[in-house]
């Protein structure tokens, strides 16, 4: 038995090519539960309710410091007690999306706290409700310049997609596993996972590097011509 | 209401598994710092095939996902003839991914040490080794902490993934009380992450602590 089989890798890669449709539609679908609770998160996190405020603090401190595979099995198989039973593949994108939100509230903090203070006051002196201040003045400012940080975490989402396999998902690593055990041959099937985990996610990477040098130029162009209208400015 | 009684009975083989977890924990810890260091050094070394093979060891571990990892080091090691204890398999693997990441930690701390620092060395005549140990990496050092309190609160978390090669740590415990006792899953369950939380706490706290200090530091 050879240690590498080529014939075997051509007859399992389709297999695991077609699962990886899986692994990506739960990456996004969890994804986009992560961005809206964490927006959800940090808008609250600022309310001046305070009891309201330090659940959602000790919360999010909680769901960070515990394992993610710990809450995948405690949504999928605690829940149905509560009389809700999902599916494996939703049972997952809850439990994950849950806990990059998270993530995604202290990155939403960070550009809500970088709009200036001017710009909330100039909201509410235009007599602006609480709704239009957040999505006409504060959010449109806010979410640009984080786009790279959530990608960073769209991208560690996606690799922690695996851990659906736990819970009975059957994405691109619970695909190789069953291959595997089916021809006893597990070098392959693990290595093409691997193989398309970096094929995916190194690019991406690098373009959120390039995004990231782009929009800190942008940034620093802009102050460039801030200053210069200063320096103009007293000698007229 | 759930009775005290119950917890009390669950908790004993819960902590039989937090042995393990803490073990493969420390473990790892060691082997992620010393993997860090060797891999951040070897990203900035002059000599250009060191720094290729740091890079491709640095990309591909932060590429892949730990669990595929994992399953990697545990599943195909043995073909080439190298059995592994699940145990062993954890370690290697826990300690390669998070090493990688860490390795980034090593090498931004080093970059941020200031110009004048490496030319002073220099102009007092040290040797390289000198210089990295007597004047740089006692200064990166400082910047490097609270980013190895956070790799290190990841892999806390990371942890839980041995219980997937039947390693017998705290999730798998979990599990297996769960097994037979199906109708405490919910106690069980609550049990498992306040466990970890407790075995977290005490690096989140020193994370926020060294987070303040290296701020007064600076201002």
């Amino acid at each position: 038995m050879t240690i590498w089989s080529w014939d075997y890798t051509f007859e399992v890669f389709p297999v695991i090519f077609k699962a990886m449709w899986i692994t990506l539609s739960a990456t996004i679908v969890a994804f986009a539960l992560a961005m809206v609770l964490g927006i959800i998160l940090a808008v609250l996190r600022r309310s001046s309710f305070k009891p309201l405020v330090w659940t959602i603090i000790g919360l999010s401190e909680f769901i960070r410091a515990t394992p993610p595979l710990v809450q995948l099995f405690f949504v999928f198989y605690d829940l149905p007690f509560f009389g809700i039973s999902l599916s494996p593949f939703v049972a997952g994108v809850i439990g994950l999306g849950v806990h990059y939100s998270t993530y995604c509230a202290e990155i939403y903090r960070s550009g809500i706290e970088s709009v200036p203070r001017g710009q909330w006051e100039a909201a509410t002196a235009l007599n602006f409700s609480r709704t239009q201040r957040w999505t006409k003045v504060i959010l449109p400012q806010a979410i640009p310049p984080i786009i790279p940080m959530l990608g960073n975490y769209l991208i560690s989402m996606f690799k922690d997609t695996p851990l659906l396999s736990a819970i009975t998902v059957v994405e691109m690593l619970q695909t190789a596993k069953i291959a595997g055990s089916a021809s006893f041959r597990y070098l392959e099937p693990f290595t093409i996972v691997g193989f398309l985990f970096l094929v995916l996610s190194y690019p991406s990477a690098l373009l959120i590097k390039q995004l990231e040098v782009h929009l800190n130029r942008r940034k620093k162009e802009n102050k460039a011509k801030k200053s210069k209208v200063k320096d103009v400015a007293p000698s007229c | 209401m759930i009775s005290i009684n119950t917890y009390l009975e669950l908790i004993p083989s819960l902590l039989d598994g937090a042995k393990v977890t803490i073990q493969v924990l420390l473990w790892s810890l060691i082997f992620t710092f010393i993997i860090a260091f060797i891999a951040g050094l070897g990203k900035l070394s002059k000599w250009m095939v060191i720094r290729g093979i740091s890079t491709v060891y640095i990309e591909i571990f932060r590429g892949t996902s730990l669990l595929v990892q994992l399953f990697w080091i545990y599943f195909v090691l043995p073909l080439f003839g190298m059995e592994l204890s699940a145990m062993t398999a954890g370690v290697i693997a826990m300690s390669l991914c998070y090493g990688a990441y860490a390795s980034e930690i090593v090498r931004g701390a080093i970059l941020s040490i200031p110009k004048g620092q490496y030319e002073a060395a220099i102009a007092l005549n040290m040797t390289p080794f000198q210089r990295m140990k007597n004047i740089i990496l006692p200064q990166a050092f400082k910047i490097m902490l609270p980013g190895f309190g956070n790799i290190s609160i990841e892999l806390i978390k990371g942890t839980a993934l041995v219980s997937l090669i039947t390693l017998s740590d705290l999730t798998y415990q979990a599990l297996t009380l769960r097994n037979t006792h199906v109708g405490l899953t919910t106690e069980i369950f609550l049990s498992l992450l306040i466990l970890y939380f407790f075995i977290a706490l005490p690096l989140i706290l020193f994370v926020r602590w060294m987070e303040r200090r290296v701020q007064v530091g600076r201002a």
